[in-house]
């Protein structure tokens, strides 16, 4: 279990930086990794990666629809490629590439997404997936890793690596808090990083943070809450739902991506099937981004500890 | 030149055998895109009985040529074109567009011989690409051979993968454009048009060659000569005539996706005999 509240000494990373590491080390195991870029690499940190294997490196300009279609020639090669942008051209621009020619074919491709959600801040609404989510759940045989921060990045791109199939991961722009803790990191296995019994929060992403402050404050407040880690979300743990459900008087459910089509719609449709809680839902409601600083924007779209902890009070209550 | 008559003339009687399987199997299926099929027939009987490099008892030689159909509306040329070889046998084609069927209505790797799925127009080339990237990070000397649609060029994602391609320097990569001048909803040139074309490759960095699609010499002296080319890759400009081979179907736009009935099978085949 890990600790609330005092994460003020912990190490922050930039989960893009840990990726760019973590490729550069694969690298060196793996002849057949291949690694496409977008025009972004120093964004998305792969270039390490190119600085290392030049030959094994491909940067296609700005034509993202270009690069997602070539990652499916060089995977019928043989090759494992890593294709990385930022999440809202990996997902948006070049949709129809990976649904026919990526997760058709069932192919070695990871899409690794840099950027994702409101807290790539000040560039606004254009570059702010919110949707990215919803538009790889919807495709058969994509697995989808939302790792909490820079440590769970790494586990996330060696599974991927050591999974055959195409994979979905998404990364953030700014540093997170390591999370400490939180036990071993198992494809399609959640980690419940606080036992709880009155209220479930699950999260993904940046949100882990910010609900184990919640769960935290709740504490203080003699309201005992879960918090659940569903770094993967395809396929998602359908078994930890249903432990957890029976009993809870409410789930509270929290991703920097709109409520609807993610991580919140894919809990959803298991316990509205098997189980039905009452859920609080946290995340963008049919809104697009905007400018400003993170923390400014998190405020703005109800996305802190503290709509958490008012979500999950008013789930009890 | 390399090629005697008897190999010209065997490639002219393979084109025809693809031809009349390719009317039976729409025919049978009842739905399929026949025109565009025959425009290409030529094109693929040589590449697929004289250029290839590939072992169809074994469809995963690594050392084989690559071929990646992206205009894959025409799978019923390249499903023939598998049988006849000897990927599958040829009784299956008469499966094609069946439920559980490993022919699909568009290309599936669930076919021997095929690599890579297709059918959202425009992509293939890219899909060439990486098979050409990866040849030159392995240092194997197979080609890559990618048949698109003049239709299909409309697509922005070509133009990329253009661009990459010659970036790259993919001499072992060879497109092939079926320019039979129609696509679904009438002539090319009034729908989009693609002129000067042969300048927009030329301006993208690839050699041109610009043949009849119909002259089985012409076609492998282009593939030939194709093959000489060093640092840039090549595009063959096949200029073609929709349904050829059977005279009622010719550059009639509605056999780009319509089926011939019985009868008008029957009548294609006596033409195709």
């Amino acid at each position: 279990m890990v600790s609330t509240g005092e994460t003020n000494m912990a190490e922050q990373l930039y989960q893009r930086d840990v990726y760019g590491k973590t490729l550069a080390e694969l690298g060196k195991l793996n002849q057949d990794i291949v690694v496409l870029d977008a025009d972004l690499s120093g964004s998305t940190r792969t270039s390490i990666f190119a600085q290392e294997f030049p030959r094994r490196f491909f940067n296609f300009g700005v034509a993202e629809q270009n690069m997602m279609a070539t990652a499916a020639g060089l995977a019928s090669c043989g090759k494992t490629v890593f294709v990385s942008t930022f999440a809202m051209f990996a997902t948006g621009r070049a949709w129809d590439q990976v649904r026919n020619t990526v997760a058709y074919n069932n192919f070695n491709i990871k899409i690794v997404a840099t950027h994702a959600g409101l807290t790539v801040g000040p560039d606004g609404a254009s570059h702010q997936a919110l949707e990215d989510i919803a538009l790889m759940r919807i495709i058969p045989n994509m697995n989808i890793i939302v790792p909490c921060d820079g440590p769970q990045t790494k586990e996330a791109v060696l599974a991927a690596a050591a999974t055959p199939g195409p994979f979905y991961i998404r990364l953030g722009r700014p540093k997170t808090k390591t999370i400490e803790n939180k036990g071993e990191f198992i494809l399609g296995k959640a980690q419940v990083l606080l036992e709880g019994k009155e209220v479930v929060i699950i999260a993904c992403g940046m949100m882990v943070e910010a609900a184990l402050v919640a769960a935290g404050n709740l504490l203080g407040q003699g309201i005992k809450a879960a918090v659940i880690n569903m770094h993967t979300i395809r396929p998602l743990d359908k078994e930890a739902i249903l432990s957890y459900a029976p009993g809870c008087r409410g789930m509270v459910i929290c991703e920097e991506h709109t409520i609807i089509g993610g991580l919140a719609s894919g809990v959803e449709e298991i316990l509205t099937e098997k189980c039905p809680v009452k859920v609080a839902r946290i995340g963008i409601r049919n809104r697009f981004g905007q400018s400003g600083e993170p923390e400014q924007l998190l405020k703005e779209y109800k996305l802190t500890s503290q709509d958490i902890e008012r979500a999950a009070k008013s789930a009890v209550s | 030149m390399p090629y005697p008559e008897t190999k010209i003339k065997e490639l002219q009687v393979k084109a025809k055998e693809l031809r009349r399987l390719i009317v039976r199997m729409i025919a049978r299926a009842g739905s399929g895109h026949p025109g565009g099929s025959l425009s290409a027939t030529d094109l693929i009987a040589a590449l697929y009985f004289q250029v290839l490099r590939h072992k169809p008892a074994e469809p995963g030689w690594g050392e084989r040529d690559r071929f990646h159909m992206s205009k894959g509306h025409c799978c019923p040329l390249w499903y023939a074109a598998l049988a006849l070889s000897g990927y599958f046998p040829v009784e299956k084609l008469m499966t094609l567009r069946e439920l559980g069927s490993m022919l699909q209505g568009h290309p599936d790797r669930r076919t021997p011989g095929v690599d890579v799925a297709s059918g959202s127009l425009g992509q293939g080339l890219s899909v060439a690409l990486g098979m050409s990237l990866a040849a030159k990070i392995d240092k194997k000397d197979y080609r890559v051979y990618c048949l698109m649609g003049d239709g299909e060029i409309q697509e922005g994602n070509i133009w990329e993968a253009a661009m990459a391609s010659s970036h790259n320097k993919c001499d072992n990569l060879c497109a092939i454009l079926d320019y039979n001048g129609f696509q679904i909803d009438g002539k090319v040139k009034d729908i989009m048009n693609l002129e000067p074309l042969a300048d927009k490759w030329k301006a993208f960095g690839w050699h041109l060659i610009d043949i009849d699609g119909h002259d089985m010499k012409k076609i492998l002296d282009a593939y030939e000569q194709a093959r000489k080319i060093k640092g840039k890759p090549t595009i063959i400009i096949a200029h073609t005539i929709k349904g050829k081979g059977v005279t009622f179907m010719e550059n009639v736009v509605d056999f780009h996706g319509r089926a011939p009935t019985k009868e008008e099978a029957e009548k294609a085949l006596k033409e195709l005999e």
